[in-house]
């Protein structure tokens, strides 16, 4: 079996490993370190239900290979939770009831969370062209775009208060 | 973020002080889903858990002539390679039928092939290993030698005389047959100004449930329990067909389904592989778990509606539709479907035509025939959708043909909104719809005038948008007469029990599921208004067969309307109980007192006499103090099931507005809207979400979905790069309104709201794409999807 040692940053732990270099990382995230709020959907990366964050980029968990991650910083939705980073977009699902299932969610708001981090307030066709590659068979989308709508502008008018 | 629609309810019998009944409160477990904190059966993992994987057939009919094992058994990690024949002697094989689906049959299945494979993606062996990865190795390793057989994969040839019978131990390809003919047809279309005539294709399509199906079957020797984590929607009905098919007795097994990614219909069914999996754990006196892949899914989760409808309407030139007629005919793959069988969808193609207008003449044919492809059965809005995508075809089609607006057709044809009750042609009851009322609230939601106006203006310009409508009708909370009656172990009833806890809090258990959908809310909602504690004091346990009542789960858009009332009744039990102890308590008669808020009240002024804690702790720790024969009993069941009418059928109108360019083919969805009438509403936001998801799966059929097989049987496209499923970028808005007619055979009034968004869309944006390219005199689209190469070619550019 062909194993390999990699050390990595997961939710701001340093974490040594040996994995499968077959291993992919949603599934090292998973079953090696009990993260299992990274959802496996598709596995050939169109569902985007495995969404995480790589040295601040958002990635295909499934796309990408555990051993691909040695050196990099990790963020799954555990990490974006208990850090308070998407907390406004977890409230704002929940009040509009952006979910239904939940199995989508994770992976969902870590791509808002990227779309959201580049300032401004996009209109409801950019964000449903930025949340294209996340599958949610539940909601119909229209109530996930009306809560990252209005998280946009809430975080538009607190940079704009902030700047006065 | 404060919602719009938070409105107080415009009730009754259900307004009592603090009513959460029509209140858009959140749903209680949501944090822990958006904080990735759920726990689906695919986050299972226990002590001593191995995971199978199965060999699956590659071929869609073949003997199976040997199958050798000894390599695969060698390779790392590798506990046990199972095949059919052994797997024959822990579980014995099921037959999918139902007594009241007459003359309906099919052939015993086992849950490994044992003879025969007869699909392509039919498991003929099972790898159980220590990991799913070496499982897998090992499944490859695994050799079975097939004879290929022919391979029925045309429906219209099933019952050819030339064509093979698929199972030897049944007569000939036909499942189920049903035939109707009521009023005078013949007479009638003879009669008509104009008849149109067309057939209508519906692409096979599936659920695609985010989370695949799962299950973690663990068998503890030491017990004689077998204890079956599984996302799905019936666990009660698991654990009968578990027990069953196990030998064992129904307390020996016991279900518990967390949260579940999904489901749609796609997890209310009897596979193979769950049965196999469980099999297996009995077998091999350890927990087992298996997980779908994405591939297994496409080639094992049940598909559906693969109907081909010949259909014929009938009209007159003022508007009045004369008869309805069709023709159907479905491929449901080598089995009917275990326990709900295969026979349903046609049966309900044949209800539901013509359903929503007073037309008394309709003639119907429905033939199911075995063919060798994935089976299919039971999926959202089962049935509805082809038969909407039927009945309003014709009415616009007719509509188009004696010129006249297709709303005005309707207005003319539709069931009045003060006839009820009423029966269709095809027998159904109805008990009190609203279509006339649901059509004008559509017509000023939408601006229908307006965008008529804006149409005509754009199409000088060469921009061709269309407009399209479905009235439909939909079944929802079932009687034992869809199920109970035909002899399966599916009950249409079910059941709540609330306890009151030592610090005064509610905890519910309710024999419905939770798939997402919103029953825990709608359930702790009926609680907390019936008994009268703030919502955040009621907690709902669901999905444990151990713990709730015994219970249907969550299918037919069940959940609020069977469930909500049992919880409301138990409710309002347990408040009887614990007044007659607050009676006991204050001196004072029961009747006079009311819980509001969490405490004991004066019911005539409203002046607080004793907080629900306080009573709590005289209740359980001090009973003693009490007056003498009373007894506090501070846990209360009740069990509800529709006996007044079989089904409570809702009704409801869309409408689609779209741009078609001619040029490419591809279809822009502007707009949607649906007005529908659920009765009661409970919760406003989560009656709208149904809507609104259920519509855009709707457009998937209408758009995109479809399971490609070729002629030897092969799914070309299981993945889901080439089976197209809606995203974010292509759905429209979705605008929703509500008419609302409580039924009266609850107290709640509540009908079901989850599948009428399925049952509609289709047919609307069907009809909006045959409305954008009528000037251009296209053919018109009656092809599921309607993919942009269909709609070229009846462009006539390709």
């Amino acid at each position: 079996m062909n194993e390999i040692d990699i050390a990595l940053t997961v939710n701001g732990e340093p974490i040594s490993e040996r994995v499968e270099a077959r291993k992919t990382l949603v599934d090292f995230l998973r079953e090696d370190l009990g993260l299992t709020g990274s959802h496996v959907g598709c596995e050939h990366g169109v569902c985007g239900a495995c969404t995480v964050r790589v040295n601040g980029a958002i990635v295909r968990g499934c796309l990408m290979l555990a051993v691909q991650c040695d050196g990099t910083i990790i963020e799954t939705i555990e990490g974006l939770s208990d850090s308070g980073e998407v907390a406004d977009l977890q409230a704002a699902f929940e009040q509009r009831n952006a979910l239904q299932c939940g199995y989508c969610t994770p992976g969902m708001i870590a791509a808002a969370q990227d779309l959201l981090n580049r300032g401004g307030v996009p209109s409801r066709d950019q964000i449903r062209e930025h949340l294209s590659g996340n599958y949610c068979r539940c909601t119909g989308y229209h109530a996930i775009v009306d809560a990252v709508e209005s998280v946009a502008q809430e975080r538009n008018k607190a940079r704009a208060g902030a700047k006065r | 973020m404060k919602i719009t629609d938070d409105s107080p309810p415009v009730l009754s019998a259900l307004d009592r002080p603090n009513s959460y009944i029509g209140r858009s409160v959140p749903r209680p477990n949501l944090q822990r889903l958006t904080q990735g904190r759920g726990q689906y059966v695919s986050d299972v993992t226990l002590p001593r858990m191995a995971h199978v994987a199965f060999v699956r057939s590659p071929h869609a009919h073949a003997r199976i002539k040997s199958i050798k094992v000894d390599a695969a058994k060698k390779a790392p990690g590798v506990i046990a390679v199972i095949t059919g024949a052994e797997l024959a002697k822990v579980m014995t094989p099921w037959v999918g039928v139902l007594t009241h689906l007459k003359g309906l049959k099919s052939a015993p299945q086992a849950p490994i092939a044992v003879e025969r494979a007869c699909w392509q993606g039919e498991a003929v062996a099972a790898v159980v290993a220590r990991t799913r990865a070496q499982a897998e190795d090992a499944c490859e390793l695994v050799e079975v030698n097939y004879e290929p057989l022919p391979a029925l994969t045309d429906p219209e040839t099933a019952l050819d005389a030339k064509t093979p019978v698929i199972h030897p131990s049944i007569a000939d390809n036909l499942c189920f047959e049903r035939k109707l003919d009521v009023g005078k047809v013949d007479e009638a279309l003879a009669s008509s100004d104009a008849v149109v005539e067309t057939t209508f294709l519906f692409g096979r399509h599936t659920g695609v449930t985010t989370e695949p199906r799962s299950i973690v079957a663990d068998w503890n020797v030491g017990e004689q329990k077998m204890t079956v984590y599984q996302g799905t929607q019936a666990p009660h009905m698991m654990q009968n067909l578990f027990a069953k098919h196990l030998g064992l007795a129904e307390h020996q097994v016991r279900v518990i389904t967390k949260d579940v990614g999904g489901s749609f219909g796609i997890k209310v069914h009897t596979y193979a592989d769950e049965m196999a999996t469980v099999a297996l754990s009995k077998l091999l006196k350890r927990p087992v778990k298996f997980v779908a892949d994405r591939i297994e899914s496409f080639v094992t989760d049940i598909h559906a509606r693969d109907h081909r409808v010949k259909a014929k309407i009938g009209v007159r030139q003022d508007g009045t539709i004369t008869a309805f007629e069709i023709d159907d005919l479905t491929g449901i793959g080598p089995y009917s479907v275990y326990p709900r069988t295969s026979g349903i969808e046609a049966n309900q193609v044949v209800n539901l035509v013509g359903g929503p207008y007073t037309c008394p003449n309709y003639r119907a044919q429905a033939r199911v025939v075995f063919t060798n492809k994935n089976v299919m059965c039971q999926y959202r809005a089962v049935g509805h959708p082809l038969a909407v995508a039927v009945t309003e075809g014709l009415v616009e089609l007719a509509a188009a043909k004696i010129g006249m607006d297709p709303l005005e057709l309707r207005r003319r044809n539709l069931i009045a909104d003060d006839a009820y009750p009423a029966q269709s042609a095809a027998g159904l009851k109805f008990e009190k719809l609203s279509h006339h009322e649901s059509l004008a609230h559509l017509d000023s939601l939408m601006n229908y005038a307006g965008l008529r106006a804006e149409q005509k203006k754009l199409r000088e310009q060469g921009i061709y948008r269309g407009i399209g409508f479905a009235s439909f009708i939909e079944v929802t909370n079932p009687s034992a007469a869809f199920y109970g009656v035909g002899g399966a172990k599916i009950t249409s009833q079910d059941g709540a029990t609330v306890k009151l806890d030592a610090q005064g809090a509610l905890i519910v258990a309710t024999g419905v599921t939770e798939q997402g959908q919103g029953a825990e809310a709608v359930v702790a909602q009926c609680v907390a208004t019936a008994f009268g504690v703030p919502l955040e004091r009621v907690r709902v346990i669901t999905g444990d067969t151990d713990v709730t009542p015994y219970g249907g789960g969550t299918w037919a858009s069940r959940a609020a309307g069977i469930g909500g009332e049992a919880a409301w009744q138990a409710g309002k039990a347990l408040r009887a109980n614990v007044l007659a102890v607050a009676g006991a308590m204050l001196q004072a008669k029961p009747e006079t007192l009311d819980i509001r808020n969490g405490v004991v009240v004066d019911a005539a002024s409203g002046t607080e006499r004793l907080p629900l804690e306080e009573l709590a702790r005289v209740a359980y720790f001090r009973p003693d103090t009490l007056p003498a024969g009373i007894q506090a009993e501070l846990v209360a069941t009740r069990h509800y099931v529709p006996r007044a009418w079989p089904f409570a059928f809702t009704n409801g109108v869309q409408a689609s507005y779209l741009e078609v360019d001619t040029d490419t083919g591809f279809v822009k969805l502007l707009k949607h809207w649906c007005v529908e009438d659920c009765g009661t509403i409970i919760n406003p936001q989560l009656v709208d979400e149904q809507i609104r998801g259920g519509i855009v799966q709707g457009i998937g059929a209408a758009l995109f979905e479809q399971c490609l097989y070729d002629e030897r049987g092969q799914m070309l496209n299981g993945n889901m790069a080439d089976y197209l499923v809606p995203m974010a970028a292509e759905m429209p808005d979705i605008e929703c309104g509500h008419v609302v007619s409580p039924t009266a055979d609850s107290e709640l009034g509540a009908k079901g709201a989850g599948e009428a968004g399925t049952a509609g869309a289709p047919a609307c944006v069907m009809n909006a794409i045959n409305d954008a390219l009528r000037p251009l005199h296209a053919a018109p689209l009656t092809d599921m999807p309607f993919t942009p190469g269909k709609i070229l070619r009846a462009l006539g550019k390709v």
